[in-house]
Parts: C-alpha cells; sequence; structure tokens
C-alpha cells in the first residue's frame, strides 16, 4: 500500500478545471517530485492532498484511508506537512512562535521545547533570529523557518511547494541538501518545483504536470533523460 | 480666568480617564474583530450595551439581598462579561458564520449584516425591559459604599470611579497577557494574519474567531457594567454613542492593533472631555459643551490626515 494515492483528481476554482484526472502515488521513504511549468496545477495539488481546496471528483487516500473530505486541520493531524508556496510566514509572530504555532496541535509543551530544538539544529540561523519577527527574515531564512514550521508537528509525509523559490543557488544547494537529510532520517517528500534540473536530482521518482493533466512519469534519472522534459524543464540541448 | 482652568485641569484630566477606559474597553472588541475578520462589528456597541442592562439588573435585584455594593459589582462585572461575550458568539455564529461559508467576498454585506444585528438587538433588549418593567430607560441603583467620594488635592474623587480604573487595567493587562503570551492569543494573532495558512497549523478558524467574539464580547461587556455604575441612566440605545466613539479610538490608534485601540481610547477620552470643558470658556459662550464631539472628531480627523494607518497602526510591509 502507498502512503498516499491520488485516484482520478478533478479540482476546481469556480469554473476553472485546475486538475483534470490526475492519478499519482508517493511511496513511503520517496522523494517524489511533480514538475511543470506556471499554472500546471502543481500548488493544487498539494493544496488538494492537504484539504485547503475540495477535489470536485476523486479519491485521495492516505495510508489507505480516503481524506478528501476531511478538513485541512484535520489533515494535519493525521501526518501530513504542507511548506507552502511562498512560504508564508506569519510576518508578525517572532520565530520561535512561528513554530511554535506550527506545534498548534501538540499538548505537551515539553515535546514543542524538543521540536524547537530539533529545528534549531537543523537550521542555526533561526536560533540567532529566534525573538526577530518572521516578516523580517530573508527569503532564505523564511524557507528554514517554512520547513522548521512543518516539522513541528513531525509529519510522516511531507509537502513542499517550490522551495527554491528565488533563492540564491548556494541556498538552494543547502535546502535541497536538507531536503535529502530529512528523507534519509525517514520523512517521505513530495516534492514540487519548477526548477527540474535539481528537483530530478535528489528524487527517487518524478511526475510531469501539463496544464492540469500528468503527461510522464517514471524514475527521477529517466525523466530526466526524455527529450520532452530536456527541452521543456531542462532547457534542453 | 486663566489660573481657574489650570486650577479644573486635574479634575478634568481624571474624568477624561474614566471615559477613555470604558472606550478603551469598547474599542478591543472592535480591534480584535477586525484583526482576525476584517469586519466592522458594529453590533459590538450593542453588545456593550447589553452589558450595561445586566449591570443595572443585577443591582436592581442583588442590590437589596447583598447590601455591599462591591460583593454587587464584582457579580455584575462577571454576569456582565459571560453574557456579553456569549451573546457576541451567538451574533458570529448565526449572523457572521454563514456568510463566511458562502464565501461572500463582498464586504459590504457582512458590514450591512452587522448594522441589521445591532437594530435587532437594540429592539429585543427594547421589548424585554418593556415586559419586565413597563419601562426601557432604567436607572441604576446606587449601593454603598460605590458612592463613596474623597478629594485628593483638587481631585473629586469617588470610589465606584477608582474601580473602574483598577478594574480597566486589570482587563487591559489581562488582555494583552492572553493575545501576547499564550497559546490561544498566539493562535488568534496566526488567523488574524493569515487565515488559510494557519489551517496548515492545524488551526481551526471558526473557534479561533469564536474565541475572538467571545473574549471581545466580554470586555465590552465588562465596559458596559462600569459605564452604567458610572454614568446610571441606561436605556436599550445607549450604545450607540460610546460605540462610535470606541470605534474611532480603535481606528485612531490603529485599527487592528490592541494597544492601539487602548491608548486610541484614553486619547479620545481626554480630547473629548478637554474640549467639552474648556470650549464654552474659551469661546466667551459661543460654543457651549455640547460641541465637544465636534472639536474631538476634528483633532481626529486632523490625526488620521497625517497618520492614515492610526497612531500605532504600522503600514505593512511583507518580504516575498
Ligand atoms: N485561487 C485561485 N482562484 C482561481 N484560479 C486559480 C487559483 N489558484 C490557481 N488557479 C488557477 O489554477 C491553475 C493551476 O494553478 P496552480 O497554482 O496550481 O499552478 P502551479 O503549477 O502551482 O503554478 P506556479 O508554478 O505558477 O506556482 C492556474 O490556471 C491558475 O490560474
Ligand atoms: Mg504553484
Amino acid at each position: 500500500m502507498s502512503l498516499l494515492e491520488l485516484k482520478n483528481i478533478h479540482t476546481y476554482y469556480g469554473h476553472i478545471h485546475a486538475l483534470k484526472g490526475i492519478s499519482l502515488t508517493v511511496n513511503e521513504g520517496e522523494i517524489v517530485t511533480l514538475i511543470g511549468a506556471n499554472g500546471a496545477g502543481k500548488s493544487t495539488t498539494l493544496r488538494t492532498i492537504s484539504g485547503m481546496v475540495k477535489a470536485r471528483s476523486g479519491e485521495v487516500l492516505y495510508q489507505g484511508k480516503p481524506i478528501q473530505r476531511v478538513s485541512a486541520e484535520q489533515i494535519v493531524a493525521m501526518g501530513i506537512g504542507h511548506v507552502p508556496e511562498g512560504r508564508r510566514i506569519f510576518p508578525r509572530l517572532t520565530v520561535e512562535e512561528n513554530l511554535e504555532i506550527g506545534a498548534y496541535l501538540l499538548r505537551d509543551k515539553k515535546v514543542v521545547e524538543e521540536r524547537k530544538q530539533i529545528g534549531f539544529q537543523l537550521f542555526p540561523r533561526l536560533y540567532e533570529r529566534r525573538s526577530q519577527k518572521g516578516g523580517t527574515l530573508s527569503g532564505g531564512e523564511q524557507q528554514m523557518l517554512a520547513i522548521a514550521r512543518a516539522l513541528m508537528q513531525d509529519p510522516k509525509l511531507l509537502l513542499m511547494d517550490e522551495p527554491s523559490m528565488g533563492l540564491a543557488p548556494v541556498l538552494v544547494d543547502f535546502i535541497f541538501e536538507t531536503i535529502q537529510s530529512l528523507n534519509k532520517s525517514g520523512k517521505t517528500i513530495l516534492l514540487v518545483e519548477q526548477n527540474a534540473r535539481i528537483a530530478l536530482q535528489i528524487a527517487h521518482r518524478g511526475y510531469v504536470l501539463q496544464t492540469g493533466e500528468l503527461t510522464l512519469s517514471g524514475p527521477a534519472a529517466q525523466l530526466a533523460a526524455t527529450p520532452e522534459v530536456q527541452a521543456a524543464y531542462l532547457g534542453g540541448h | 480666568m486663566l489660573e481657574g482652568l489650570v486650577a479644573l485641569l486635574p479634575q478634568v484630566i481624571f474624568d477624561g480617564l474614566l471615559l477613555g477606559f470604558v472606550y478603551a474597553m469598547i474599542a478591543l472588541g472592535y480591534t480584535m474583530v477586525y484583526g482576525v475578520l476584517e469586519l466592522i462589528n458594529f453590533a459590538h456597541s450593542e453588545i456593550f450595551m447589553i452589558g450595561a442592562v445586566v449591570g443595572v439588573e443585577v443591582f436592581r435585584y442583588l442590590g437589596p439581598a447583598i447590601p455591599n455594593g462591591i460583593v454587587v459589582l464584582l457579580l455584575a462585572l462577571l454576569l456582565g462579561a459571560i453574557i456579553s461575550g456569549l451573546m457576541a458568539m451567538v451574533v458570529e455564529r448565526l449572523a457572521y458564520r454563514p456568510l463566511r461559508a458562502r464565501g461572500t467576498t463582498n464586504r459590504l454585506v457582512p458590514l450591512i449584516t452587522a448594522i441589521g444585528v445591532s437594530f435587532v438587538l437594540q429592539d429585543v433588549v427594547r421589548f424585554i425591559e418593556g415586559l419586565w418593567h413597563n419601562e426601557f430607560k432604567l436607572q441604576m441603583r446606587v449601593i454603598p459604599p460605590l458612592d463613596g467620594n474623597f478629594t485628593f488635592l483638587t481631585v473629586f474623587v469617588q470610589y465606584k470611579a477608582l474601580i473602574l480604573i483598577l478594574v480597566s487595567l486589570l482587563m487591559l493587562f489581562g488582555l494583552n497577557y492572553l493575545v501576547n503570551r499564550t497559546k490561544l492569543g498566539t493562535a488568534i494573532r496566526a488567523v488574524a494574519q493569515d487565515m488559510s495558512t494557519a489551517r496548515l497549523m492545524g488551526i481551526n478558524p471558526d473557534v479561533i474567531i469564536s474565541r475572538t467574539f467571545l473574549i471581545g464580547g466580554a470586555l465590552g461587556g465588562v465596559a458596559g457594567v462600569l459605564f452604567a455604575v458610572q454614568y446610571s441612566t441606561i436605556d436599550p440605545y445607549v450604545g450607540f454613542f460610546p460605540g462610535l466613539k470606541a470605534f474611532t479610538a480603535a481606528v485612531l490608534g490603529g485599527i487592528g492593533n490592541i494597544t492601539g485601540a487602548m491608548v486610541g481610547g484614553l486619547v479620545l477620552g481626554q480630547l473629548e472631555t478637554l474640549s467639552g470643558t474648556y470650549l464654552p470658556t474659551l469661546t466667551g459662550g459661543n460654543f457651549g459643551t455640547e460641541y465637544k464631539d465636534v472639536i474631538a472628531f476634528l483633532i481626529l480627523i486632523l490625526l488620521l490626515l497625517f497618520r492614515p494607518q492610526g497612531l500605532l497602526g504600522q503600514v505593512v510591509k511583507e518580504k516575498v
């Protein structure tokens, strides 16, 4: 049984048909990447999984259970963390408060404190900035905070939406190394990226999304070698 | 003449402080709800009025049984906070949440709903009071030692005024603690800043919004009880002016900003009593005390021309 399975998902925004029958699977322990151009529906796919938008038809199975009608708040509690596009840090909460609110569902203060320390170990930069307001952080720091915040509830599955967006190349490398080490420590990751090159480097498998439909899928290396992907997403030669 | 004016000043400032605290407490209800929903909850002035009416009724019925005015006041405050807080929650549940659930994006719809709720609450209270006492104008019963007083230097101080200040300060500090230091407070701020991302944290915004109305409503109820004790005559329409002014105070302080609402309330209280006292003398009687609001609001308009975001409001700059 896959950790996550989407079966023929159709999602709409009003009359806009954003996802036109998406089916995909993510197995436990994998990094799976979803690549595609602007407006292809990558974020919508993640939002449909985390319950922020509701599919009009189709099924989202998490650990075999249908969750397409479960509310976003409850889906978090089931172990799906979402690092949203644009990071969405609470700008007027401090770094520490941003982390604490990430642990909203936890009751045990000791556990919250432990998880905070884990986050600070992962990103020592956040520890230095812990009393600063989230809105005053640099883009890279905000991305670290968004990841650390999602880790506070210790999710099994982490949905990441364009973590490299707007970051300097050094930082992009650092973030992707972090994603890999999170995966090695047991997190399953569904990674949305426009930076297909680096995404396909760290992922086990990948899917290509085009205007709401999946056009290609396969092991990452194999996908990177296809002419279509080369031409459209890797600035082909 | 100048000497006389100066001699009056401490008293005027003290009276302005009382009014300011009442405004501040009501303003908090407006500002908290605005903070999370960007809704101007006009019905909040009626939540305040309900607190005042509860205050009068508690004094009417418990006064004869309990000889100590302070005990009666504490009971009135408790009951006023509970009833107003619950009423605010009910209003949110019945009037605003259904609109949110339908995804109404037009901001005027909830605003007009709020005004409608105001009228409904006024008339419901009038109806109940009419049935109950054949009279909807209510007079606060005075119970010792609340009517006691003393003169401190040149300032005439009533015990009830001291209590008003004390209770307001406690409420304001309490609220600050709640909003800035507790989990619920952090959740309220998170929902106010970014409701959809708050859901990704496992927060149910409806629950937090409901709590926000409860807290704001309870503060409004406390303000109502204190107002009734201080100013004695109450009717179902008594919320209108204090509500309007408290709303102004919230805007003056920077709507959505909690400290701003407190500061705005205190500033407005001072402006109003100062102009009310000095206007007649300074204009040789040409403009009477009744022009106090004109002056107070003129100053407000000027302030807002130069600081449209309010005294403590920030122009929000957010990095992407
Ligand atoms: N809130 C919304 N309301 C209406 N339409 C939307 C909304 N969000 C997305 N869409 C539309 O749905 C389609 C898919 O958008 P989505 O954000 O999922 O794409 P994406 O692949 O994440 O793009 P990007 O790379 O730009 O982030 C687009 O046509 C977009 O215009
Ligand atoms: Mg996107």
